[in-house]
């Protein structure tokens, strides 16, 4: 498939999964191609990077369901900080071991699963739709080590929230490689939750540095089976300018340029028009001929 | 890890930042064979300071998916996947698990902070549409409630030192595992004033409590028996940090004299 071919099979209102971890492989081709195609009113799930501000800046987003949005090197993203403090988008604010869980209870069709993170903080105050659940069990059968005598006396089961199922209609992940039937191979340090938002979602696109006959490495490197997924795309430094080990690091100096340009109307668009505004093609030729 | 070349006394005495990073590197202390996650500059070479002096037990990251053999030098990039440089690997996925699993020390920041030690990462202002937003909640929460937690904050301020927090995200001493210390730019606080709440423990060298209390937003808890001055890096530590951990300095732009 094309980046235009996969946005094109996403439809409006939709709730998109998006792999990555920050601004770390992240399938920025096909968010890029999401940018230029007329889907709106996005809910968008990810641990956020310069997608979910991207795709923030193209008024794509209805709603943000992330544990945190960050450049990584740049602690904040500025366009998920402008839609925020506009009032422009609904956010979902969890814990990111709450947001795991979300994406597991999904991946396994469970209704929810249990975990002592968010209780006593604001995350269910500003969930009020979250449950907590009491742990039919003592609380000591869930901790490692022996139990004293004053706790088995004392034990009446914890009080834990229960982290609902995080479905999606379609997730989008970038894998260093990818076969043409859609499995798909990591080669870097972390497979962050990638496997997750594919067994989390009806519909996963693949988009892969380099489509490949077979594959190099050790079998543990592939992440993902193409019973989860739906479309490949090769896309050459598909993941630019997050981070795609080991084919390549951040491009640190085009991430200060897009954080820069957000704060000037008049650059952004400069830079929208130059970067965005264009099929991706042009986008790789611009980047590589500055 | 053998720090290479001949070693020489550090001919000048400890600056602001390198008392911060031994005051970082104290909170390890004790703890044993757990994870020393840190955020921040003077906390990471806290972490990798302690464990290559009083605490060897710590496992410590490349800042990334690897647990170094040793500690490595901050800014100097780490080896690729499974060299020398690693002893472990520990993904985000894994990092959460041993999140709840609680064989980690943790030490976060914080936007604010008050006095029953719940601190704010997320967002300034009402949450429904913030002023400032930040990072979002983060690991805050389920780092506090199955965590030993400590903070390090590079400015001690009343924007930081507030009355209340716009958001919860780390939770109070008297809910948390175990909130143990917070080290800032001017000293060393705990969680053992009246009823878990904030207590003077420590002043860096040159500061006074009347410039601790003006820069917290809320009456901090100082002990009548007197405040101690913050321990003194040995000189050891101070040629570890300088010359192994910290060659670039970096440190010295955290928190400057």
């Amino acid at each position: 498939m094309s980046p235009e071919g996969i946005a094109a099979s996403l439809s409006d209102g939709m709730t998109i999964g998006i792999g990555g971890w920050g601004s770390r492989r992240k399938p920025m081709a096909l968010v890029r191609a999401i940018c230029r195609s007329p889907v709106r009113d996005l809910t968008v799930v990810s641990c956020g990077g310069p997608d979910v501000g991207l795709l923030c800046a193209y008024g794509k987003v209805r709603h943000v369901v992330a544990p945190f949005v960050t450049l990584d090197t740049m602690p904040l993203d500025p366009w998920f900080r402008t839609a925020r403090q506009r009032g422009d988008i609904g956010f979902t604010e969890y814990d990111e071991g709450m947001f795991m869980f979300g994406l597991l209870a999904a991946a396994h069709g469970l209704p929810f699963l249990p975990t002592p993170a968010g209780m006593a903080s604001d995350v269910l105050r500003v969930n009020p739709g979250l449950r907590t659940i009491r742990s039919p069990y003592p609380t000591s059968a869930s901790r490692p080590g022996p139990i004293s005598a004053q706790e088995e006396e004392q034990d009446t089961g914890e009080e834990l929230v229960a982290m609902p199922p995080l479905r999606l209609d379609a997730a989008l992940v970038h894998m260093n490689r990818a076969d043409a039937r859609g499995n798909g191979q990591y080669l870097g340090p972390d497979p962050y939750l990638d496997d997750l938002f594919a067994k989390a979602a009806r519909h996963c696109y693949l988009s892969c540095e380099r489509l490949v006959e077979a594959f190099e490495g050790p079998v543990q490197s592939l992440l993902i089976s193409r019973m989860m997924v739906a479309g490949v795309a090769e896309t050459p430094n598909g993941g630019h300018f997050t981070t795609c080990e080991p084919d390549y690091g951040r491009d640190e100096p085009f991430q200060r340029r897009y954080a820069a340009a957000a704060s000037d109307p008049a650059e952004w668009r400069r830079f929208r028009s130059r970067y965005l505004d264009v099929d991706e093609g042009s986008y790789q030729r611009e980047v590589s001929q500055r | 890890m053998t720090p290479s070349g001949p070693w020489t006394p550090p001919s000048t005495p400890a600056t602001r930042a390198e008392m911060c990073v031994t005051a970082c590197a104290d909170a390890w202390r004790g703890d044993g064979e757990v994870l020393a996650a840190a955020m921040g500059t003077c906390s990471t070479l806290g972490a990798r300071l302690a464990r290559l002096t009083f605490a060897p037990g710590l496992l410590t990251t490349d800042g990334g998916a690897l647990l170094s053999r040793d500690p490595l030098p901050l800014g100097r990039p780490a080896g690729p996947a499974a060299d020398a440089t690693a002893e472990g690997w520990l993904p985000f996925r894994d990092h959460l698990w041993l999140v709840l699993h609680g064989r980690r020390h943790v030490m976060m920041g914080a936007a604010q902070l008050d006095r029953h030690g719940r601190s704010n990462i997320s967002c300034i202002g009402d949450w429904s549409q913030p002023t400032a937003q930040l990072l979002g909640a983060r690991g805050a929460p389920g780092n506090t409630i199955r965590n030993t937690t400590s903070y390090w904050i590079p400015r001690h301020t009343r924007r930081v030192f507030v009355d209340r927090v716009d958001m919860v995200s780390g939770v109070a001493a008297t809910d948390a595992h175990d909130l143990r210390r917070v080290v800032t730019d001017l000293g060393v606080l705990d969680f053992d004033g009246p009823g878990r709440t904030l207590r003077l423990v420590s002043l860096h060298p040159g500061v006074t409590v009347e410039e601790v209390c003006d820069n917290t937003g809320f009456d901090l808890h100082v002990p009548g028996d007197g405040v101690r001055t913050t321990r003194h890096p040995t000189e050891r530590e101070l040629h570890l940090l300088r010359d192994v951990l910290d060659p670039d300095g970096l440190r010295a732009r955290e928190v400057a004299e």
